[in-house]
C-alpha cells in the first residue's frame, strides 16, 4: 500500500445519519482531517444540523455548537470574541453552513463576520439546494435545475436563474483567504483547509457537496460527480489569496453533458438547454483564467 | 459616589459594574448611548471587553449565545424592533440555558413609527424564557443588571434576563445615580463560571436534536429555573440590600398598600408619578396604594394573591395591549387572582402607548373610577385611556 496522501486520523466517529453516499460527510471529514482536533464548529439549521445524530450522542470528535439558521457568521463572532477575552490560544474557529445558510438566510451575518474580519474559517457546503427540507431551491441553484419549488412540469418551470457567485461575494469582501474544494480532490482539499488555518481573519471555503437524493442520482456516483464537476469547469477548484487567484486543478476540460447526464434534476433538459448551459461555464471558465493572468 | 446621569448611562455602568465581558449590540434609538458609552468604556480600557460590532440586534443575541456558552458574561442593549427581530435567539437563549443580561428600553412598535416608550416590545417576548424586570428609576436599572447577573448565574436558574426601562423618560433623563464601587460589586457578583461550557478537548454538542421522548424533559428543567429564580430574586435582592444599603421592592413593590381599600398595579417609570398620586389622594382621605410590578418573568403570583385578597378594588394599568384580549399584566394579575376566595373588583387601563404622557391628573381618575367601579362592578372590563373621539374625558 502505498503512502497516505492525506492524514490518516479521522476526527469523526461512525454513526452520521447522513443519506447514504452524502458528499457532506465528506466534506467534513476532510475538513477535519486539515484542522485538527483544536477546531469549535458552529453549524446552524442545515442537513449537518440533523448529521451528528441524536442527543446525546454526536458523531464528531470536536465541539459543535448549534445555531439559528441564518446565525452562522454571528455564532463563531461571539465564539472568537469569548475565546479572546479568556486569553485562549491557538483554537480554529469554524462556521460549517449548507448553500442556503451561507447564500440566502445567512449571508448578512456572514458577511458582517467578514467585515469584521472575524478570526475564523467559514465552510459552505454548497448540495445546491434546500436539502434537509426537502429539495427546494436556494439562490445556490444552478440554472437548469429541477427541485421541487422548481418543478418542471407542463411549463417547463425548472431554475431560470443562475447560481450565485459566492465566491465573487467573499472576494468583494477582501478576506485574505477563500477557496473551492471537492470532494474528489481530497489532497488539494485538506491542502487548502489547512493554508487557510494558518491565516489570520475571515476565510471562505466553498465546498461542492454531490447530493444523491437531491441531485436525483445513484449513491455510487457521488465521488464521480464531483469529479466531473472539476473536469467539466462547472465547479472549477481555485483559490483567492489577498485577492489574487489561483487555478488548482485544471481539470480535462470535459462537455458539460458528461457531469449533468448522471443527475436527474437535469434529465429534462433540450439539447439547446444544454448547450446553453455549456456556453455559461465556458464564459465562467473563461473569466476564471482572466482573473489569474490578471491576478485579481 | 453620586452622579447625575441619564437611564441609558446607568445601565452602561450596570454592565461595566458586572464586568461583562464581552458586549455585541447594534444601535437603534433610544438604545444608542448604552453601547456608545460601553464602546468608550472598551477603547479605553477601563472595559476588558471584547466589544462585536454586529450587523443586526438577531446578530448581536446570536453572538452573545455563542460567547456565553464558551464561558464569557456577556451584555447587549436594544429596544423596540431591535427586540422583536431577536426573538428566535431570544428563544435560543432561554433553551440553551445561557445567564445572558440585556438591556430593552421599551419603545412602541411601527406602524405608525414611534420612537416613544410604550410595553409592546417586550411584552410580545413574555413567553421566550426570559426573566423580565421592570424599572422606575436609572438606579434600578443599574442595580438591577448588577442584581441580574447574580440571579441568573445561579446554577439552579440559569435562565436570560431583560432589564427593561422606559424610552426617554428613563433612557434620556438625567438623575442622581449611586455609583457602587467595583470593589463592593465584586464582593457581591462572582465571576462567571458556568458548570458547562464549549471549549476544545470536549468534544460534545450544545443544542443537538432530541427526540419527542426527550424534549419536554428539557423544557421542564428550564420552567424550574424560571420557578427558582423567584426565591433566588428574593434572596439576591436582601444581600443587595445589605451590601448596597437599598433595594427595590422585590417581584411587586408595594406602597400603601397595607390599609387600602383599592390599588393600582403598573409597571415601569409611570409607578413613580403613581407613588406621588397616591400620597396626594392620602392626604384627602383616599385609601388608595399602588403596586409596582418589577418582576413581569416570573409573575409575583403569590405576592397579588396576598394584595387581592385585602383590597375591593384593583386597576391594572397596561402600556401595551394584547389584541384580541387585554393587556397582559391584567390578564395575568387577573388570574393570579382568581384563586382567592373572595375576589376584588378589577378593571384594565391600557394607557400611555407610543409614549402618551400618563399624567397625574390621568392616574387620579383611574383611582377614582376603580373606587367607584369597585363598589357597583365594571361596564366595561378594558378601558383605552386618553383616547380622542372617546366620550370620558381624562385631562
Amino acid at each position: 500500500m502505498g503512502k497516505p496522501t492525506i492524514p490518516e486520523e479521522e476526527f469523526t466517529y461512525p454513526g452520521s445519519t447522513g443519506c447514504p453516499g452524502c458528499g457532506a460527510n465528506l466534506v467534513m471529514r476532510y475538513l477535519l482531517k486539515g484542522l485538527g482536533d483544536r477546531t469549535i464548529l458552529s453549524i446552524p439549521a442545515c442537513c449537518w444540523a440533523v448529521m451528528p445524530g441524536y442527543w446525546p450522542s454526536n458523531c464528531l470528535k470536536v465541539p459543535l455548537l448549534y445555531t439559528a439558521f441564518e446565525a452562522t457568521g454571528a455564532a463563531i463572532s461571539g465564539l472568537r470574541a469569548a475565546l479572546d477575552v479568556k486569553g485562549v490560544k491557538d483554537v480554529t474557529i469554524v462556521g460549517f453552513a449548507g448553500d442556503g445558510g451561507t447564500v440566502d438566510i445567512g449571508l448578512q451575518a456572514m458577511s458582517g463576520a467578514a467585515e469584521r474580519r472575524t478570526d475564523a474559517i467559514y465552510v459552505m457546503y454548497d448540495n445546491e439546494a434546500y436539502m434537509n427540507t426537502g429539495i427546494q431551491r436556494s439562490g445556490s441553484t444552478p440554472w437548469g435545475a429541477w427541485t421541487t419549488t422548481t418543478p418542471v412540469g407542463s411549463t417547463h418551470g425548472f431554475k431560470h436563474e443562475a447560481k450565485k457567485d459566492i465566491m465573487a461575494i467573499m472576494q468583494a469582501h477582501r478576506i485574505p483567504y477563500a477557496a473551492t474544494v471537492s470532494v474528489a480532490h481530497p489532497e488539494d482539499f485538506v491542502k487548502k483547509v489547512a493554508k487557510a488555518k494558518e491565516v489570520k481573519g475571515f476565510r471562505f471555503i466553498h465546498a461542492l457537496s454531490p447530493c444523491p437524493p437531491g441531485w436525483r442520482m445513484n449513491p455510487m456516483h457521488v465521488v464521480e460527480v464531483a469529479r466531473l464537476a472539476v473536469d467539466t469547469h462547472a465547479f472549477p477548484l481555485y483559490e483567492i489569496e489577498n485577492g489574487r487567484v489561483r487555478i488548482t486543478r485544471k481539470g480535462k476540460g470535459l462537455p458539460v453533458s458528461e457531469y449533468l447526464r448522471f443527475q436527474g434534476r437535469f434529465s429534462h433538459l433540450t439539447d439547446a438547454e444544454i448547450a446553453a448551459i455549456q456556453k455559461t461555464i465556458n464564459e465562467n471558465w473563461e473569466m476564471l483564467q482572466t482573473k489569474e493572468t490578471s491576478g485579481t | 459616589m453620586r452622579q447625575v446621569m441619564t437611564g441609558n448611562y446607568a445601565s452602561a455602568y450596570g454592565a461595566k459594574l458586572a464586568r461583562a465581558e464581552v458586549i455585541a449590540a447594534y444601535p437603534i434609538t433610544p438604545q444608542t448611548s448604552i453601547v456608545e458609552k460601553l464602546a468608550d468604556f472598551v477603547a479605553t480600557g477601563e472595559l476588558k471587553a471584547q466589544f462585536i460590532p454586529v450587523e443586526s440586534e438577531h446578530s448581536a443575541m446570536a453572538a452573545c449565545i455563542a460567547a456565553e456558552t464558551a464561558g464569557a458574561r456577556t451584555y447587549t442593549a436594544t429596544s423596540s424592533h431591535g427586540l422583536t427581530l431577536m426573538h428566535e435567539v431570544l428563544m435560543w437563549a432561554s433553551g440553551a440555558r445561557l445567564p445572558i443580561v440585556m438591556t430593552n428600553v421599551s419603545r412602541a412598535m411601527a406602524p405608525p413609527w414611534s420612537v416613544w416608550v410604550d410595553h409592546m416590545d417586550s411584552i410580545a417576548q413574555r413567553d421566550t424564557g426570559w426573566l423580565q424586570f421592570y424599572c422606575q428609576s436609572n438606579q434600578e436599572a443599574l442595580d438591577t443588571i448588577i442584581m441580574a447577573y447574580k440571579v441568573c448565574e445561579s446554577s439552579a436558574v440559569m435562565l436570560p434576563a431583560m432589564v427593561v426601562m422606559d424610552a426617554f423618560i428613563l433612557s434620556h433623563t438625567s438623575e442622581p445615580v449611586d455609583l457602587p464601587s467595583q470593589e463592593l460589586v465584586d464582593s457581591f457578583l462572582p465571576p462567571y463560571s458556568p458548570d458547562l461550557k464549549i471549549e476544545v478537548g470536549k468534544p460534545m454538542g450544545f443544542g443537538s436534536l432530541v427526540k419527542p421522548d426527550q424534549y419536554m424533559e428539557f423544557r421542564y428543567k428550564a420552567m424550574l429555573g424560571m420557578k427558582a429564580s423567584r426565591d433566588r430574586l428574593l434572596r439576591v435582592e436582601q444581600e443587595f440590600k445589605s451590601i448596597f444599603g437599598r433595594e427595590h421592592g422585590g417581584l411587586l413593590e408595594r406602597y400603601m398598600c397595607d390599609d387600602a381599600d383599592v390599588v393600582l398595579v403598573a409597571a415601569g417609570s409611570v409607578a413613580a408619578t403613581a407613588k406621588d398620586v397616591v400620597d396626594s389622594m392620602r392626604t384627602k382621605g383616599h385609601r388608595v396604594g399602588l403596586a409596582r410590578i418589577r418582576s413581569f418573568r416570573p409573575f409575583p403570583h403569590d405576592e397579588i394573591r396576598a394584595l387581592a385578597a385585602k383590597v375591593e378594588g384593583i386597576a391594572v394599568l397596561d402600556r401595551s395591549y394584547t389584541f384580541g384580549s387585554a393587556g397582559a399584566m391584567y390578564t395575568e394579575t387577573k388570574a393570579s387572582a382568581y384563586s382567592i376566595n373572595k375576589r376584588p373588583i378589577m378593571k384594565n387601563y391600557i394607557a400611555g402607548l407610543g409614549g402618551r404622557d400618563i399624567t397625574p391628573r390621568v392616574l387620579e381618575k383611574i383611582f377614582e373610577d376603580i373606587q367607584v367601579v369597585s363598589k357597583r362592578g365594571a361596564e366595561d372590563e378594558v378601558e383605552w385611556v386618553d383616547v380622542a373621539g372617546l366620550p370620558r374625558r381624562w385631562r
